[in-house]
């Protein structure tokens, strides 16, 4: 009842709104169309606009600018910082040189009875002139563009130490490589138990048996002692799968390199990222699930994480955290992991503490994780 | 059926399953707008989210129901949200609804045809158009919910259930409604392109065509060849959701189950969206910016400037379009030296874009400006092509894309150069060829009004989001609250937010005004804004066949406004050139 009275309170509403619109049409002793007034009011409100506009982005960088990220925290941040306000300034330039035109030729050439407009159909030198320009800026900027892109993707990573950054949802873990710096292989199908990360090794292959096969037994247990055997079936079917999943993984295990099983027993996994400050490393990244995208803003760094494929992404960090603490008189500061491609309800809170640390600090570090070895799992 | 086409209608054939390209175009326009309000209450029941994380609002969990208990907005109706506000804006209002508006309004009239090439293919265009819609709607009230994936559906997010709740039948029902979308496409751009190419009327040549016409025709180009990309994307995608291949899906673990998929590739879905997504953008904004062209040339009273590099630069915008896809995809692992020819390919842009805003500042410098509301619009959509087109000098460089991909910065640029523009294109050409399509007129004032309200709203809306962006925040964030390095972004947040609401409230005015002025508006004269081209020579009257006598001859280019040695200051491209006149441009 209540509905059918606000619906008919919206009708008589819109009725009235139509009536006092056409009152108001009768009673207005301008017509509707353009003329010289309307045109010099919307000229002036054009110019008020430009000028506005202009206003309202200095106002903005006043107010926000210092909101947006700190100086890079890496080799390559400040490069890419460089051309960063190189093509801003430039931008920056050609926005403030064209809105005012616009819109102040809008006002200039506002419409009068007594104007005539020019007939200028086109003009060849000057159509020449703004195509060349542009054109020589931007061949500049491409050129300027390729060189840094080249710098990052180019960089020597024999001597990195490799880190493996894994993603799912919603979370992130870091595979170090240990002392070798050469990751073991994984694959998902491998994953299980502590082993969450599906490195595969003899230990986690051990492990991994091991608990099947408590399972198993377990479940064989439970169906000798049921009666129904609607039940026994449903627990053969438990059964045989995973049966199917110990075979998964002895193939996957066989099939693996010696060398390889070898160099993923050092391997220590983490749920912090702790990287030495002045060393190149070298992220390694695997998805578990979906795509996700690893983005650490402060090192100017981003790489998607893709199932299926592994990425990489080499940089070397410059400033420690405690350093960015005090240059930022920030105590609680500190970097971080996001995601930054979407890839599910939690995508919004998916993140990871990175610490930047002198080398002893992250050597320590690491050898309190050892616990995490594969060797250990 | 008489000589010139018009014969008697019932209610069905004159409204329903009308042939007449004039019907089809409104047909077009009402359930664009239809979908525009959806997808623009969408975003407002997002912004409110985003400047009041967590808090609870009746306004949500009026609109939500139980997606928002107690007030609260759900992550997951979150995604739903600004997958399905992407995908209506994108495809059904400014694909759809510009391009089937726009196209089937002005092709045949400005060529001089009495109808489209084939008028039952373009009636089942907005057919499937309209089923494709109905489809869309659907899909909002499933149990699992919409589709949620963002508008680029990437796999395997939308492509295993068990990942994100929007990815059941949500997301089924996405692809079949995107699959009739394509075919509606497919089946009005065709038709386009016949119809432009073989029904010019007599002395129509290439040279002569108004630039709404070239933009609208290049559209259609671009659209049959990209289309149909997306078409095998979303089968091909289809196909690994529903009967276990593997084309985009490879080992997986979710929800601690392992799926049967092996050796599939994610990337390439991207490969395959982009190579529609790209030139899509241009099917956005090319149709806007001849609808721009047209009106700022009539209402400066003066020719467009530079009319055959506009042309060019059409041309060379569409071409550019499909070898650029890969700058969205630089940071995928991507070949990195593939990224640097995609990093040159996507800045040579700025070149023909760089001259089309020249072209049209020099087309304002000495006109006498008439400000319609059409005009205001078409001035705005320049304003914003320049400042949402010059961060893309920075989205297009591989080595800057780094650290602000996916970022609002992203957010900002594509809905300042693409939405804004497309959308002011949209309204410019709703205000100026609405007397063409009703026989009234709208009202001035609530133009005015409506213009500057959405003027201002639109800035304030996208222009702080750059500052987000450079801050590092990610867009599809529920909230952003979760991090310490975001805590002082909200204010930023809230002004976004409030302009936002403001400016899908002003909107409102802009419906009034439609919707009244069909009915009530005061009776339009022939040719209202004193245009030269040929829409304005047929009858207010609408007729199926456009003209009671003979289709009009041409006898010279659309824009000779303020011609010297000329009574009036335009010129039909009906009249014919006077002795000794030279036709030039």
């Amino acid at each position: 009842m209540i509905k059918v009275l606000i619906i008919l309170c919206v009708i008589i509403f819109v009725a009235q709104i139509v009536r006092i619109f056409e009152i108001g049409n009768l009673l207005s002793k301008t017509k509707n169309e353009v003329s010289d007034s309307s045109n010099h009011i919307n000229g002036v409100f054009l110019l008020i606009a430009g000028i506005g506009l202009v206003i309202f982005f200095f106002w903005q960088r006043a107010e926000w600018m210092d909101q947006t990220l700190p100086m890079a925290a890496s080799e390559h941040g400040p490069v890419i910082d460089q051309l960063w306000d190189v093509t801003m300034g430039l931008i920056i330039i050609v926005f403030l040189f064209l809105t005012p035109i616009l819109f102040g030729v809008s006002y200039y050439f506002r419409g009068r009875d007594d104007r005539k407009a020019s007939y200028i159909t086109h003009n060849n030198k000057l159509e020449f002139f703004w195509t060349a320009i542009p054109a020589v800026i931007l061949l500049a900027l491409i050129s300027y563009g390729l060189n840094v892109w080249g710098q990052i993707v180019n960089q020597d990573i024999k001597d990195a130490i490799v880190i493996e950054i894994y993603a799912k949802q919603f979370g992130w873990s870091a595979r170090y490589a240990g002392e070798d710096n050469q990751l073991g292989s994984a694959n998902v199908r491998f994953v299980g138990g502590k082993n969450e990360l599906g490195v595969i090794s003899e230990a986690t292959k051990n492990s991994q048996i091991k608990s099947l096969d408590t399972k198993i037994q377990k479940l064989e247990q439970e169906r000798n002692a049921s009666i129904n055997p609607a039940d026994k079936k449903l627990i053969s079917q438990r059964i045989e799968k995973l049966i199917k999943k110990k075979k998964t993984l002895i193939t996957y295990f066989i099939t693996t390199k010696k060398e390889d099983l070898l160099a993923a027993e050092d391997d220590i996994v983490t749920k912090e990222l702790h990287l030495p400050v002045g060393k190149k490393v070298l992220f390694k990244f695997r998805s578990q699930d979906v795509i996700h995208s690893a983005y650490l803003p402060h090192f100017r760094v981003q790489m998607n994480c893709v199932p299926g494929t592994t990425t990489q992404f080499a940089f070397t960090p410059t400033i420690t955290t405690n350093e960015m603490k005090t240059q930022l008189e920030n105590e609680l500061f500190d970097y971080v992991l996001l995601c930054n491609k979407i890839c599910g309800n939690a995508h919004y809170n998916m993140q990871m503490k990175v610490v930047v640390e002198s080398e002893e600090e992250y050597n320590e570090w690491l050898e309190s994780q050892s616990i995490n070895k594969i060797a250990n799992l | 059926m008489s000589k010139n086409g018009h014969h008697k209608e019932n209610f069905f054939s004159k409204y329903v399953f009308s042939l007449d390209h004039k019907m089809i175009s409104k047909q077009f326009l009402i359930t664009g707008m239809v979908m525009g309000v959806i997808a623009m209450v969408m975003s407002a029941l997002f912004r409110i989210q985003l400047a009041n994380p967590g808090e609870s609002s009746s306004i949500l969990s009026t609109f939500l129901g139980r997606w928002a208990e107690g007030g609260v907005m759900s992550p997951d109706i979150y995604l739903s949200l600004v997958t399905i506000h992407g995908t209506i804006m994108v495809f059904f209002v400014l694909t759809g609804g510009l391009s089937g508006t726009f196209a089937n309004l002005l092709l045949p009239f400005q060529v001089g045809a009495r109808d489209m090439a084939s008028g039952f293919l373009n009636m089942l265009s907005y057919w499937f158009f309209f089923a494709s819609c109905v489809v869309m709607v659907i899909s909002l009230f499933v149990q699992s919910g919409p589709a949620s994936a963002g508008w680029t559906i990437y796999p395997p997010l939308s492509a295993v259930p068990a990942a994100i709740s929007g990815s059941g039948l949500g997301m089924t029902l996405w692809l079949v409604s995107m699959t009739l979308f394509i075919v509606s496409s497919l089946l009005g751009g065709l038709n386009y392109i016949v119809t432009v190419l073989n029904l010019r009327t007599e002395g129509m040549s290439m040279t002569r065509l108004p630039l709404t016409v070239w933009a609208l025709l290049v559209t259609a180009i671009l659209g049959v060849l990209s289309f149909p990309v997306l078409l095998s994307a979303a089968l091909l995608l289809v196909f690994d959701r529903s009967f276990g291949t593997s084309f985009f899906l490879s080992d997986i673990l979710v929800q601690g189950e392992v799926l049967s998929h092996a050796g599939g590739n994610p990337i390439l879905f991207q490969h395959l969206f982009w190579f529609l997504g790209h030139p899509e953008v241009y099917i956005v904004l090319l149709p806007a910016l001849g609808l721009s062209s047209e009106i700022i040339a009539t209402n400066s009273r003066k020719p467009i400037f530079g009319y055959r590099a506009m042309i060019g630069s059409i041309l060379a915008i569409a071409f550019l379009s499909f070898i650029v896809w890969g700058h969205h995809m630089f940071i995928t692992g991507m070949n990195p030296f593939l990224g640097s020819v995609f990093v040159f390919t996507t800045l040579l842009i700025a070149i023909p874009s760089a001259i089309k805003v020249f072209n049209y500042i020099a087309t304002l410098w000495r006109g006498n400006l008439q400000f319609t509301p059409a005009m205001l619009f078409s001035i705005g959509l320049v304003s914003t092509f320049i400042t949402g087109g010059l961060t893309g000098l920075i989205l297009g460089d591989s080595a800057l894309d780094i650290n602000v991909h996916d970022t609002y910065f992203v957010v900002a640029h594509f809905h300042i150069v693409m939405g804004l523009s497309a959308i002011f294109g949209m309204l410019a050409g709703v205000y100026h060829w609405f007397p063409r399509m009703y026989g009234r007129l709208m009202n001035l004032k609530l133009g005015y009004i409506h213009f500057w309200g959405t003027f201002i709203c639109a800035y304030g809306t996208f222009f702080p989001m750059h500052f987000l962006g450079m801050a590092g925040l990610p867009r599809r964030y529920y909230s952003n609250t979760a991090f310490p390095m975001f805590d002082n972004l909200l204010d930023i947040n809230e002004v976004v937010s409030f302009f936002a609401i403001v400016g899908a409230l002003v909107q409102v005015i802009f419906f009034f005004n439609f919707f009244y002025s069909i009915f009530r508006g005061p009776i339009s004269p022939q040719n209202p804004w004193k245009s030269n081209t040929l829409e304005w020579t047929a009858p207010v009257d609408r007729i199926h066949g456009n003209w009671p006598g003979e289709i009009p001859t041409v006898h010279r280019w659309a824009y000779d406004y303020s011609k010297p040695g000329m009574e009036e200051d335009f010129v039909p491209q009906t009249v014919p050139l006077k002795k000794g006149e030279e036709e030039a441009h």
